[in-house]
């Protein structure tokens, strides 16, 4: 014969069967008729169990020795794993399942639990109820098992207690532990639910437990459960079956009782193998509730890890168990969780291999399905892929009589035998919606998250906020921006706009500038011919392109607050003042506007002698307004002369000058934007039309220098004033000296301004080049190395 | 200390020379970690790019919190793989390692053996090649 290697549980098993079929207790030879009975029960066809009666060489002898029957054995393994028969693979295939019999051994079976017929089926163990039959039954039938069983409550087959244990997978207990008990033979096959009766056994030994899984792969003998022995037999085992036990089983580690129970349930859940009954569920309900007394709160990675570690598995399985089971990989476990680790923990100790991914039904019940449907998962067939499915469809009517028997029965514990295939609806877990999961944190979670924008983008958004900041001050600097672009009268302006240019470099350099310097410098064009036309069309009209006035420089300090606050103010009263503005500037300047009309220069005079704090009918309440009044006369004067060129120099100089004190005077106002430079260039740039107009231009220019909105109303009154003093200016001659003196002195403090404003703004152009820089790095090292 | 506690490789002929390329690896990420003065835990920290090139292949480099460093090495000819396939690759890994470490029965510093890692790290093999 060949020679076999058979490993330890294969061992045993074999033994067992061959104790079953040892019918004549010869304990050599089985009886043919039994070995028969038991091939067929492998649900393989005649061919095959002649084939395999051939390899095994029992043909020849006639009769199946123990090790034809072994040999037997492992052909029928091999062929219910669809492997082709051959003795070589006997001893190389490895891993081979243990061969699973069905039904067949129903009176095995029964013999611990069910006298029914109904019992077939590798799995299914009766439910509790048939405890009592099975006792009967037992000791009815055959089983050798349980007569070993029932004298000695302690001997082996702690499983197969028939009395107590809850029926099913006598068998397997038998199976496995005892092998002593012998007969057991294997009833593998049968035993559903026979897992019970580990539990109560209490037994001495090995609590079996493990057994039965009959059909399903070789319900590893293990000693399954024993591992949580540690755990006092918390007897809560819910083992125990009605039966009175006499002894005391000690649950012995309900672990165990439940791992039968698991096994035989999960044989029996022939569609779902994995589901947990309501039994297993109680029991780890109440093993969860030893570790953490709240049911809804979570058990911490380590007392899970003690807990579990005592089921002696391999770290690595625990580990894997641990993977499958933390849903949430949050490293502690939910009562659902803790189910499923217990469950596949219970499996793994009966011999079932973990499956590769969770099983549905015991994955964590996120959505309240009640989806008993179960999918048949594919992942027990993974896990139990070792196993050839067993679950027969003749479990299922079995199963729902479990069920049926199993309420009678179901007294407290949890008696795990009730491996009803179809677990209670309540028991399924949910169809859990794998989808729900975050399964892959890279695909649930991501959103792209745009880091930073383009550099042209940055810009043009920072060009915005500065523009929207002093909004004013963009139709200027584009204005400024494009001093080339202007014609020669606004060269004169571009001069004195240079500097307000520097502000607008910053964004000019931007993209969005480009666009606004082009409607600036019609702006500027169009205020031009407007100057020449109707001042008042000027200052209302275009705040921003001033015109490239000797004024702008001057103006654009000025005018930058000043067009503000000019093209804030709505039109309307704004041009009054401005176009008329000898006439109306609102409130206080009054006199000085009214004079305006009049002649800017007595405006501009007067704004001068405001400055110079000496004129007398300035408006007196604010110096600025007289300050602004003047820079607005001389913005307008300057656009004036500028367009006009210098037809009246004398005047222009007079008006620049006052432009310039108005100028200087606004740059007090408002601060930065002045610039020096445009007071001093509105020196330069003195071509002064007929005052009115001038003082329009300067107006109009410093509209469109600066919009700026909040001081209009100020300056508005201020250029009145300037206006106002403006038509002093050519009449008081005299004032002249005091007059340039005065606008030097502001025009000096202008340029100080605008110094300031340009060198902020040359910061600021830093910042952006600076940041430009970075973000080509950053754009670099982002791209791939596709020169590599 | 500077034991691997996972290492793969696809092509497994030559498995050798890609064990040596990651060890040598392991000093151009030292010292790009200790270069960093700020402790700031941002991703793109933690992703130190491509580490460098040579012959054939690329090693990309990450390091985690802790100090543990992935590397992965590339065909160079592999052009396809772009910078922000590699980010995702070892975020995926940094996401598994995590995974890994969560689980209560495994020991810090102890080889790598949850089939979960393997498995998603076989996936992002077969994505990449």
């Amino acid at each position: 014969m060949e020679s076999l290697t058979l490993s330890d549980v294969e061992q045993k098993y074999y033994s067992e069967l061959f104790l079953s079929c040892d019918v004549d207790n010869a304990k050599k030879v089985a009886s043919n008729g039994k070995v028969l009975d038991l091939f067929r029960a492998a649900q393989l066809s005649n061919e095959v169990v002649h084939q395999i009666t051939e390899l095994c060489g029992a043909t020849r002898l006639g009769h199946f020795g123990r090790s034809q029957f072994y040999i037997a054995l492992k052909l029928i393994a091999l062929a219910q794993s669809g492997l082709p028969l051959r003795v070589e693979s006997l001893n190389t295939v490895r891993d081979l399942p243990l061969p699973r019999f069905v039904m067949g051994k129903n009176e095995q079976e029964m013999r611990h639990m069910f006298a029914d017929p109904e019992n077939q089926g590798p799995y299914l163990p009766r439910p509790p109820g048939r405890v009592q039959a099975k006792k009967v039954s037992a000791h009815e039938t055959i089983q050798p098992c349980v007569p070993t069983v029932d004298p000695q409550p302690d001997t082996t087959s702690p499983v197969v207690s028939p009395h107590q244990s809850p029926p099913t997978s006598p068998h397997a207990w038998r199976k496995h532990k005892r092998q002593a008990s012998g007969g057991n033979v294997d009833r593998q096959p049968s035993v559903p639910g026979v897992v019970w009766p580990p539990f109560r056994e209490a037994q001495p030994g090995p609590v079996t437990g493990d057994g039965m899984w009959s059909a399903h792969s070789p319900p590893p003998v293990q000693e399954s459960w024993v591992s949580f022995t540690d755990t006092p037999p918390s007897s809560t085992l819910p083992m125990h079956l009605p039966s009175a036990q006499p002894e005391s089983t000690t649950v012995r580690t309900v672990p165990s009782a439940m791992t039968t129970n698991e096994i035989q349930r999960q044989i029996s859940g022939y569609d779902d193998p994995w589901k947990i009954t309501d039994e297993q569920r109680q029991y780890y309900i109440n093993q969860f509730k030893t570790i953490q007394t709240d049911l809804t709160g979570l058990i911490p990675g380590s007392a899970a890890k003690e807990f579990f570690t005592k089921s002696k598995l391999p770290i690595l399985e625990l580990s894997h168990i641990w993977e499958l089971s933390d849903f949430d990989k949050d490293g502690a476990l939910t009562l659902d969780e803790f189910c499923a680790a217990f469950h596949l923990v219970v499996a793994r100790k009966n011999g079932y291999d973990l499956p590769e991914k969770l099983p549905e039904s015991l994955m964590p019940k996120l959505i309240d399905l009640d989806d008993s449907a179960g999918v048949p998962e594919p992942a027990p067939e993974v896990g139990f892929s070792a196993s050839p499915v067993e679950v027969t469809p003749n479990k299922s009517p079995s199963m729902p009589s479990l069920n049926q028997n199993w309420p009678e029965l179901n007294q407290s514990n949890e008696q795990w035998e009730t491996f009803s295939e179809r677990s209670s609806s309540s028991q399924t877990l949910t169809q859990f919606d794998s989808n729900i999961a975050p399964a892959d944190p890279d695909t649930a979670i991501v959103h792209p998250v745009p880091i930073r924008m383009t550099p042209s983008k940055i810009h043009m958004q920072e060009m915005e906020l500065k523009r929207t900041g002093s909004d004013h001050t963009h139709p200027t600097s584009p204005l400024m921006a494009k001093p080339p672009e202007l014609s020669d009268e606004t060269k004169l302006a571009a001069t004195i706009t240079f500097p307000g240019t520097t502000v607008g470099d910053g964004y000019s350099s931007s993209d969005s500038f480009t666009s606004d310097q082009e409607p600036i410098s019609s702006a500027v064009n169009r205020q031009r011919s407007h100057s020449g036309t109707s001042p008042e069309g000027l200052k209302v009209v275009a705040p921003p392109p001033p015109p490239p006035r000797p004024n702008a420089s001057h103006s654009r300090s000025s005018s930058l607050d000043m067009n503000r606050n000019f093209a804030a103010v709505p039109a309307g009263p704004q041009q009054p003042g401005v176009v008329a503005f000898p006439p109306a500037v609102p409130p206080r300047p009054l006199p000085t506007q009214t004079s305006v009309p009049h002649g800017h220069r007595s405006v501009e005079g007067d704004g001068l002698s405001a400055h110079t704090s000496t004129s007398p009918h300035q408006m007196p309440e604010q110096p600025n307004f007289a300050d602004f009044s003047q820079f607005q006369a001389f913005a307008v004067d300057q656009p004036a002369d500028d367009g006009e060129k210098p037809s009246d120099s004398g005047q222009a100089e007079r008006c620049a000058e006052s432009t310039g004190t108005m100028r200087t005077a606004k740059n007090d106002v408002q601060a930065e934007e002045r610039n020096a430079t445009t007071v001093n260039s509105a020196k330069v740039s003195t071509p002064l039309a007929p005052p009115p107009k001038p003082v329009r231009r300067r107006l109009k220019s410093d509209d469109e220098l600066r919009p700026d909105v909040e001081d209009l109303p100020q300056k508005s009154n201020i250029i009145a004033t300037v206006l106002a003093t403006q038509p002093s200016i050519p009449r008081s001659i005299g004032k002249d000296k005091k007059a340039i003196q005065a606008s030097i002195r502001r025009n000096k403090e202008t340029n100080t301004v605008l110094a300031r404003l340009n060198s902020e703004l040359q910061q600021q152009l830093k910042d952006l080049l600076e940041e430009r820089i970075s973000l080509e790095v950053q754009l670099e090292q982002l791209r791939p190395f596709s020169h590599l | 200390m500077n034991c691997p506690l996972y290492i793969r490789s696809v092509p497994t002929q030559g498995e050798l020379k890609f064990h040596y390329t990651v060890h040598t690896s392991l000093d151009v990420v030292e010292e790009k970690i200790s270069g960093v003065g700020k402790a700031l835990a941002d991703q793109r920290e933690l992703y130190l790019g491509l580490l460098y090139p040579t012959e054939d292949y690329k090693v990309y480099g990450y390091v985690t919190n802790s100090k543990v460093k992935f590397v992965i090495v590339v065909d160079s000819s592999n052009t396809s793989l772009r910078d922000n396939e590699i980010r995702s690759m070892f975020r995926k890994l940094h996401n598994s390692f995590t995974d890994v470490m969560c689980n209560p029965f495994y020991n810090p510093g102890d080889p790598i053996q949850s089939k979960a890692f393997d498995s998603i790290v076989s996936t992002m093999m077969v994505q990449a090649c």
